[in-house]
Order: C-alpha cells, then structure tokens, then sequence
C-alpha cells in the first residue's frame, strides 16, 4: 500500500546570506522548507561549519581541545590556516586579546591580525569581538575597515552596541551577527533595529544563544525552530538565517571538561561527541551557520550534513 | 492578515473625477498612500458612476495606471465579466478577482477566468435571491462556491469566501451569522479556502464608523477570517488589526509590531 506524505505549504524563505569573495564565496540560507524535508520545499545550500581561532591562546581550552592545535595557538594566522586544511568551510576569529579585564589590546592590532587571517585564508572570516559591548561597539568597526573587501561577518552585537558596527558593516560592506539572550521578540526587534539603518536582512545572521546539550538546549531549539517558522510562514523580520555558537558552550560542560571520570567513558570522545551531537540538534532546529571548535567534531557534523543533503 | 485596501474606488469622489478626465495623478497619489499604510492588495473599482459599456475600458486604463506606479497586485472588483476580464488582460502578477456569486452562470464564467489567468478568486456567499439571513444559509452557499471552484481546477488556497456582511443598523442580527460562517468556512474542505470581509460595509451610515470597522475586524479575526477590504488609512483600524494577529499568536511579538505590521 502506497503512503501519500504530507506535505506543509509554505509562503516564505530564509534569507539567503553570501559571505566571502569569489571564487570561494559561501552561501548559507534561501531554503523554503524545514530543515532537510527536500520533499517539501527547497533546501539550496547546505548548512556550513565554522572553526574557531582566538588572537591570544586560550586559557579555558582543555588538553583534548588545544592538542590538535599545539603547534599554531598563538599564532592566529597559522591556526586559521589549519583550520582551513582541516575542512572548515569558514574560520572564525575571536578578538579574545581585547577583552578589557584580559589583554585590552589595542583595536588596532586586533584589526591588523583579522586582516592578515583573512588575506592567508580562502574560505570566508566571521569576526567575533571580545564579548564585551563597549569595546566590541570600538573594535568591530576598526576591524570593518581593515578587512574591506572580504565580506566578512561581523560580530556579535546587540541591541545596545549595534549601531556603530552596522554601521561599519554597510560603509565596509560587510555583514552582522545580531546577538540576543534566548529570546525570539528580542531577537525580532533587533533585526528590525538594524534593517532600519538600512542593512537589507540578508546581511543579518542571527544568534539566538544557545545552551549546549544537556544545558538547555531544548530553549535553543524551540527558538531556532520558530525563527524558521515564522520566516517560512512569511514573518521576513524572522527570516535572516541562524548562527550557533556551539565550540564555545560545549567545550564549557563538565562532561567535556572532566578529564578523571573514567565511568563517562574515553573524554577525547566523549568531548568531541558532546560538541557534534550539540551541533546535530541545533541543525534539526534549522541553524545555518555552526560555530565549531574541534576538528574532529567538525568531521562527524559534515559527515552527518552530507547523508542529510542526500535526496 | 491580508490587507486590501478598498480606496481605488469610483464611489470615492477623488478617483470618480479622475476617470472621468483620465487623469492618472489623482489615482496614482492614492495608490502611494496605500502603499505606504501597508496594503498587500488594492481593490480596483471603476465604480457605479461609469456607463456599463465603457466599463472594460476604464478598468484597463485603471490597473494599468495603478500598476504603473507600484508592484501591488489588484484585486480586480467589477458586476461583470468584461470588465474583469479587460482587468485581468493588463495585470502584472497575481490578481484576485472580486467576485463571482454562487449563482451557477457566475460561476460557469468566471472561475474558468481564473484559471486561464492564474488569479484568486473571492466567492460571495450569496446568490440571485439575496443575502441569506443565517450561518447555515450562508455555508450551503459558500459550499456551492467552494464545490464548483473544485470542479474547475481552483486551488483551495486561492479561493476566498466572502460571507458578507451588512450595515449594523440594518441587519444587526446578521453580525453573529457572519462570524459564525466564518469559523464554519473552514470545515467545509481540506485544505479549507480562506475568508475575507468588506470589512466598511459594517459602518454604512452610522456614526463612530472607525470604532465599529475596528471592533468588528478584531472580532471577525478572532473567528479565523484570512483576508479583509478595508480602509488601510485608518491608523486605528491597523493598529487593532496588528495586535489581534499578536494576541491570536499568528505572529511572533516585538516590541515594533505595529510597524512591521505594515511593513510586509
């Protein structure tokens, strides 16, 4: 007996976003169905894996995490160069050297290194700030005008910092992660903000913070899941596509960190799988652009990407 | 919501003049504002003051001047198939034809009409007799509507049952009707057509007209209706028909709602 599937009708899209330069430009979004249902509606880019590289070596990143990159922490160029021999379809640099209580290095400098990633690299660069507002609303815009030309996204910013880093990402032609604390009307509204100074949606990607697995990662999903909704269903203010910061709230569990619990199982794999199968859920969620740290993860989340491309 | 302003209208004195000169600035000037106030559609109507046989030609003049100067598409509204057809011929895009009854000739002619020109089609649940006075009057009407519209090949999502509604101080008992066909509309196939009102209809010639357009819209949104004709000058009205589509949570909340209301 033959079983007729049901099928949804959507009348809206996602954005589609285009970071980077020909001929290694990467495309993320545009899709008119729910995530991988290629039955249902069009799915015209595959969801994208970033790595990430920090300016200044990391001092929370566990032994299992910073062995793969032994040899090039420190030296971001190099680091972000690896990253793209391991497979990542972008790099992600985090502008960690000018967090006020750390290093508060010079805007400059961290704009000078961005610059020199971006020319030593192919795939494209998103450019994460140091996570503090009032120095990210001084650096972003500096490393804007340094990395003209590279059509990078740039970010986070939020609803109290955004307008001087949109405002370099229009003049710089770059684009803009919006950021917004597990929270899907404020994450409209700041879209809205933005599109307001005139950066057209499809330059917006938005992150709507996540909890890894096991933390709260079903907050994450039902967000991720009604900002897609609500683009498919036409509300265009929820239509950018979806940026997770995964690397960063996996590698922070216990079960990732815990290096003596024997019981848990191998923690090289168990840290690994912890950021994979993060990553797995949001992608189900409708995510586009995942924010990875370890190169192994990174392998197992293609690997699933591609059998879900497979129509 | 689908908003169709209900502007482009002969019965308003600024568009009667202007199709009497063929003037298209004063009908252009009105269709930017409709723009603007955030309209999806625009009712086009040559309205009643145009002989019947010059009708098909003013309303290709009229979608033609309208489209000229914006990307909406128009719901072509006129008694008769020429001039629907004459609008049809000249329209960019998907246009709604405004109506056919659920008298069988209407119907024979006019949702083949749609199909050949890929249109929606709103259907009145009405015929020769007149309006129904009851809810289930109405829904053996829209049924017929909505059997016949399956007949010729019309998808269920471009069909609009109208279950029309009368000015309150005449038919004060016919408001609950209509917004209990409306609920019912949707029972009557799967995937159910959409509802759409003239939502000014409801104020003919009584005071507070805003207040009580406003009140029935919410109320008529509130019993599922899709798509309304209304005044989309009227800030308050648009105001109270965004934050219904908030509360019935057909939209997710910002604190701009109101703006992005407008804005689709």
């Amino acid at each position: 007996m033959s079983v007729q599937l049901v099928r949804e009708r959507w009348n809206g899209s996602a954005q589609e976003m285009t970071l980077g330069r020909h001929p290694h430009a990467v495309k993320v979004g545009g899709e008119s169905t729910l995530p991988f249902l290629h039955f249902e509606g069009s799915m015209p880019n595959r969801p994208v894996l970033a790595l990430e590289v920090t300016d200044t070596s990391p001092q929370d990143w566990p032994g299992v995490l910073s062995e793969p990159y032994r040899e090039v922490m420190g030296d971001p160029v190099h680091w972000a160069m690896a990253c793209e021999k391991e497979g990542a379809d972008l790099v992600a640099l985090k502008l960690d050297s000018c967090h006020p209580e750390k290093e508060n290095a010079d805007p400059e400098q961290a704009a000078r290194t961005a610059a020199a990633v971006a020319e030593a690299i192919n795939v494209p660069l998103i450019v994460l700030g140091c996570g503090d507002e009032s120095k990210d609303a001084e650096v972003l815009p500096i490393a804007a005008k340094a990395l003209q030309g590279h059509n990078c996204l740039l970010g986070t910013v939020t609803a109290d910092n955004y307008k001087p880093v949109v405002a370099a990402c229009i003049e710089y032609h770059h684009n803009v992660v919006a950021t917004s604390p597990l929270d899907i009307n404020l994450a409209k509204q700041l879209n809205i903000l933005i599109s307001d100074m005139d950066l057209p949606l499809h330059r917006i990607a938005m992150d709507p913070s996540i909890g890894p697995l096991g933390y709260g990662i079903e907050y994450a999903y039902s967000i991720i899941e009604r900002m897609r909704i609500g683009a498919l269903t036409g509300d265009i203010m929820l239509s950018p596509p979806v940026i997770c910061m995964v690397g960063e709230e996996a590698w922070k569990t216990k079960e990732a960190q815990s290096s003596d619990v024997p019981e848990w199982g191998d923690w090289k794999r168990r840290a690994v799988l912890w950021e994979a199968v993060t990553a797995s859920v949001l992608l189900q969620a409708g995510g586009h652009i995942m924010v990875l740290r370890h190169p192994e993860s990174l392998a197992l989340v293609k690997a699933q990407i591609d059998d879900l491309m497979r129509k | 919501m689908l908003l169709i302003s209900e502007r482009i209208n002969g019965m308003f004195k600024d568009i009667r003049e202007a199709i009497k000169k063929r003037d298209p600035q004063p009908v252009q000037e009105r269709v930017l504002r409709q723009v603007k106030a955030g309209a999806h559609y625009l009712d086009v109507n040559t309205g009643p003051a145009v002989p019947a046989e010059e009708q098909p030609a003013v309303m290709e003049w009229l979608v033609t001047v309208v489209q000229e100067c914006c990307d909406l598409p128009c719901c072509i509204d006129a008694p008769n198939t020429k001039s629907i057809e004459a609008g049809l011929k000249v329209h960019r895009g998907k246009a709604i034809i405004n109506s056919t009854s659920a008298d069988q000739h209407k119907m024979d002619e006019l949702f083949p009409l749609a199909k050949e020109y890929g249109a929606a089609i709103i259907g009145l649940a009405m015929n020769e007799s007149g309006v129904p006075k009851n809810a289930s009057d109405r829904l053996a009407l829209a049924m017929e509507v909505v059997a016949n519209a399956d007949i010729h090949g019309i998808d269920m999502h471009d069909l609009y049952i109208d279950p029309l509604i009368l000015p309150v101080n005449v038919a004060q008992e016919h408001v609950v009707e209509v917004l209990e066909t409306i609920r019912q509309v949707k029972l009557l196939a799967d995937p159910a057509p959409h509802t759409v009102l003239g939502i000014s209809n409801v104020s003919q010639g009584i005071q507070n007209r805003s207040l009580v357009n406003r009140t029935f819209l919410v109320m008529a949104m509130s019993a599922g209706l899709d798509a309304a004709i209304l005044d989309v000058e009227d800030d308050a009205l648009l105001d109270a028909a965004a934050t219904a589509n908030i509360l019935l949570n057909r939209e997710v909340y910002c604190d701009s709602y109101l703006k992005v209301f407008r804005k689709r």
